[in-house]
Order: C-alpha cells, then sequence, then structure tokens
C-alpha cells in the first residue's frame, strides 16, 4: 500500500505538527510552516491532529496512488490535476488504484499538505514524523522526496480509507472519475491579495536600531526573497542599521523572531529555525501570523504591523477559534460526536 | 549566570507543566516556550514562567548539581587540523602546542544550540585565543573541532563555518537514533583527549 512518487516536485516533505521539547539539544520544533493547513488536511479524512502529511512547497509532486486512498490537498491553491480533471481542494477525495495526481504549481500560496486517511507508515525519531532537512533525519531518511520514492501507508489506511469515506457516503458527489464531496473546508491561511500584513511585536533589540530603521521596518514594504527556505525567510527592502551598540551574546530563538544580521537584511526564523542566535532581534512575529507569512512566495510583498503581545495573544485566540469552527464543522461532516 | 541558568532549566525540565514546551538556556539568557493554544495555559503565561524559573533558580541554588565530566578524543593530525599552522603562526605557539594547550584545560560546555547538538565550550587556553577567520569555509567536515575567541565548537554536520579547525573527533556529535542523541549537554565538563590518526579510525 504506496504512493508512488513519480516526480518529486521543488521539495515534499513529511511534516507533523513538530518536534517539541528538544530546543535545548539545539533541535527546533520543525514541522508544517503553515500548522493551520496541516490541522485541515489531517481533519479532511479523518486522521488525528498528530498525523504527518506531505508538505508540498511551490512546485508539486506528480504520484501513482497504488492502491484506494482517502487524500486531502489543503493550503497553497495548487493546479493539481488528475487524469484531465481539475483536483478538488480542501475536502476529502477517494482516489482509486491507479489514479495519477499532478500536483502542479502553485497559483496561491506556497505551501500545500497532502493528508492520506490513516497517515503514512514511518517510524517517529525523536518523537516525531517531521523531517529535519538541515541535521537529515525524520520522515524518508531525513530529506525531501526523490522520484522513484515509495511512501507507504499505515497497513489500516485502505479499510479507514473506506470506512470513512462511507461516511460521508450521502455527500458524495464524482466529477471526472473522482469521487469527493459538495463542500469544502475554508483555506484560512492563503493571502487574499498582495502586500500581506503581517503582526509583529518590537523585539528585544528594537530599541538599538537607528531611529529611521526603526521607522523602516514597520512603515516600509518587504519582499520575500530567493533564498528563503524552512529555515529562514530573507527580507529583501530597506537596510537596517543598529549603529553602534555592543556584541550580542548568543541567545535562544523562536518561531518567527525577526533578526538583523550585519548586512542589514532581516531574516525571519521559520519551521527548522536555528535555537539560538547572536544576531539583533528587531521584532518577533506574532505566532498567529506565521501560518499566512509561510505562505509568501519568493518575491511577495508584505509589511508588518506592530502590535502587542496582548494584541499577538488575541489574534492567535482568534485563529484557533476560526481554526477550531471549521474543525468542528469537518468533523460533523463525519457525524464524529467529537474529534 | 551560565551555570545557574543551566542548573534551573534541568530543574525547570523535570517539573514541567504540560503547556510548557521547552526551557532553553543559552549563554546569558534562557527561554521558556509555551503552547499558547494548550487548554491548562494559565491566564498570564508571562507571569506564571517568571515565578517557575525563580522556583528553579532557587531550587538549583539549593542543592547545585555535579555535572558529568566527558573525554572527547581529537585527532590533532594535519590531516584534520586546518588551520592549525595558521593558529599557531598568529598566536606564536608551536603547532604541537596547540594541540597539547587545547587538550590540557578542562573546558565546560556553555550552550547547545544554533544546530542540533552543536555545542558552544568554554574555558580556552588564553594563549590560543583568536578572533573568527576573516573568510568563512563554505564547508567544514562534521566532527570538526575549532576554535574562537574563548571557546570551542564541535560540528555536528558538515556545515560552513568561520572557526579554526584544529581537530577532529571520531565520535557522532549529534545522532536522532542514540539516546540521548547529543554528545554534549549545556554545564557538562569537556576534556579534550588527542588521539593518533589509527585511533581515530579504531574509534570512528
Amino acid at each position: 500500500m504506496s504512493l508512488r512518487i513519480l516526480k518529486p516536485g521543488l521539495l515534499s516533505t513529511l511534516q507533523d505538527r513538530g518536534r517539541f521539547g528538544l530546543q535545548h539539544l539545539g533541535v527546533a520544533p520543525g514541522g508544517p510552516m503553515d500548522r493551520v493547513a496541516l490541522a485541515l488536511a489531517n481533519a479532511l479524512v479523518g486522521n488525528g491532529a498528530e498525523e504527518a502529511a506531505l508538505e508540498i512547497t511551490l512546485i508539486g509532486p506528480e504520484i501513482l496512488f497504488e492502491k484506494d486512498a482517502l487524500v486531502a490537498l489543503c493550503g497553497a491553491e495548487l493546479e493539481a490535476r488528475s487524469g484531465g480533471a481539475a483536483f478538488p481542494r480542501d475536502r476529502p477525495v477517494l482516489v482509486r488504484a491507479g489514479t495519477r495526481l499532478s500536483a502542479g504549481r502553485a497559483r496561491r500560496g506556497s505551501r500545500a499538505y497532502l493528508a492520506v486517511a490513516g497517515g503514512f507508515a514511518c517510524d517517529p525519531v525523536l518523537g516525531s514524523r517531521s523531517t529535519c532537512l538541515p541535521a537529515r533525519f525524520g520522515g524518508l531518511e531525513g530529506r525531501a522526496l526523490r522520484a522513484g520514492d515509495l511512501l507507504a501507508l499505515a497497513p489500516e489506511a485502505p479499510a479507514q480509507a473506506a470506512e470513512r469515506f462511507a461516511r460521508l457516503a450521502a455527500q458524495v458527489r464524482v466529477i471526472d472519475g473522482l469521487e469527493s464531496v459538495r463542500w469544502s473546508a475554508p483555506s484560512l491561511t492563503l493571502p487574499e491579495g498582495e502586500d500581506i500584513v503581517a503582526h509583529a511585536m518590537e523585539g528585544r533589540h528594537f530599541a538599538q536600531f537607528e531611529a529611521a530603521s526603526r521607522r523602516a521596518f514597520f512603515e516600509s514594504q518587504w519582499r520575500v526573497a530567493p533564498d528563503s527556505n524552512r529555515m529562514g525567510f530573507r527580507l529583501m527592502g530597506a537596510t537596517l542599521a543598529r549603529g553602534k551598540a555592543a556584541e550580542i551574546l548568543s541567545e535562544p530563538t523562536c518561531l518567527g523572531t525577526v533578526q538583523v544580521p550585519a548586512g542589514g537584511a532581516p531574516i525571519v526564523l521559520m519551521a527548522d529555525h536555528q535555537t539560538t542566535g547572536g544576531y539583533p532581534r528587531i521584532a518577533e512575529v506574532a505566532g498567529a501570523d506565521v501560518p499566512c507569512l509561510a505562505q509568501l512566495a519568493p518575491g511577495a510583498r508584505l509589511r508588518f504591523a506592530r502590535c502587542s503581545l496582548e494584541e499577538a495573544r488575541a489574534l492567535g485566540r482568534a485563529l484557533r477559534a476560526r481554526l477550531d469552527a471549521a474543525l468542528r464543522a469537518i468533523a460533523w461532516r463525519y457525524g464524529y460526536e467529537e474529534h | 549566570m551560565n551555570g545557574a541558568l543551566q542548573s534551573a532549566a534541568n530543574v525547570l525540565r523535570q517539573h514541567a507543566p504540560d503547556w510548557l514546551t521547552g526551557v532553553v538556556p543559552a549563554l546569558a539568557g534562557i527561554a521558556l516556550h509555551f503552547d499558547a493554544d494548550h487548554a491548562g495555559l494559565p491566564a498570564d503565561p508571562l507571569e506564571a514562567c517568571a515565578r517557575l524559573l525563580e522556583e528553579a533558580l532557587a531550587a538549583a541554588h539549593k542543592a547545585p548539581p555535579a555535572p558529568r565530566l566527558v573525554e572527547v578524543p581529537v585527532c590533532y593530525d594535519p590531516q584534520f587540523a586546518l588551520d592549525i599552522v595558521e593558529v599557531a603562526t598568529a598566536t606564536g605557539v608551536a603547532p604541537e602546542d596547540v594541540a597539547r594547550l587545547h587538550a590540557a584545560t578542562e573546558h565546560r560546555v556553555l550552550m547547545v544550540g544554533f544546530a542540533p547538538g552543536q555545542p558552544y565550550i568554554g574555558g580556552l587556553d588564553a594563549r590560543l585565543r583568536l578572533p573568527r577567520r576573516a573568510t568563512p569555509r563554505t564547508r567544514v567536515v562534521a566532527g570538526s573541532v575549532a576554535i574562537a575567541n574563548d571557546q570551542t565548537a564541535v560540528y555536528p554536520f558538515e556545515i560552513a563555518g568561520g572557526w579554526s579547525v584544529i581537530g577532529r573527533t571520531p565520535l557522532a556529535v549529534f545522532d536522532p537514533r542514540r539516546e540521548p542523541p547529543n554528545l554534549l549537554e549545556a554545564g557538562d565538563r569537556v576534556r579534550f583527549v588527542p588521539v593518533s590518526r589509527s585511533e581515530y579510525e579504531r574509534l570512528k
């Protein structure tokens, strides 16, 4: 029971929620760049929140399903096709053995998640199935997918696919041979238009930056640089200067920390970030806005809006509430009392 | 301060509430990471974290831990010690004495961070202290033992690095399938034990 990878796409990795509690060993939590999209994808196929899914980056893989599987594609809007038909997104799809999915390029957003009912057969390493690319462990041999890879599904996956899809029987519609449902989950993290706004709190060294740099950070437009990756997003725009301040001793970092190396171009730390850093920190992006930020492709524009810790927490609660509502709606469709 | 934070971090990690997802001591600071979505998160998490940290600092002060001593074999053979001649020239210490001085003192792990398992080790003999290299190497082999300023680093993976490489250890600095995965943890006492090329190969 497996998925055969015909083409790997640009960067496709297995990711679950992440590897927590090991930052003192230098291991960042990793996990999905967009945790909201991963949560939706898992819920849409009836998986628990801890299951791993395939994180697809900008250009998706081409996959041959060797057995029936219940799958969901969430997050970035891909030009996904199967046979001659567009592949439905944000909803459960029953794919029959022999189906080819060509995930295609991202039209909107940059990271999509393919979850499969029952999950992938992949042993956790240090408590997680997430691929840690910098240290090459976890997921599939610690690396991105390659052509010819076979991604095995959990042994109980086919039975679970059938049982779960049967629960949706009354809602099923068939289009171009693909069995899916009439409803879909909302995408909560895709940028609506240009210039997304990421809320950020002043960082520990904010006051040490020159006045013009402090203004530029919050008032100017930034672009995601081409050499951005799962470790960090490099931003192009103003050059930020700190003046003649003392050297900084390495300090712990966090998802969303904005560091400014000597060159003056800020870096937002993302999922596979380093656990400590000696660069000054001009800001900390609100956790609620990190998944939206993760959906920006190289070249995309953004601005930062100043927020307080309280506002950041309120944004977090609001996002959590929207996600919980979406998860409840999905569970209701499945007829699960509580998910 | 560095030692106090490490001890407090160990105490805190043993008694961490569910919502606390990480306790990370660094050179002169500490981070408490928490799960903002956790149902059990206190109404004021910052205040709760500050109180937990204060309690842990007090507990660690009362019963200071006895850090373990880890012996790290290092082959200072010129084939591994890419920068040892440069270090010797810049410091005025003979190349064979660079290795001798490095292995003579007891060092201490100040922090593990940046990359999985990467230790920052203090206690370098004052005669070996040099700034980072002007041009970083784009590729430093895993296991490389390198010095800069008053510290020693041991590279867990092949990465870029600006420190002067003076030897290589045959041991895995980080192995996710080993328990514990890290060769060194913050607070460990460290002795570098010189080994020959053949011993290096035997230990590898």
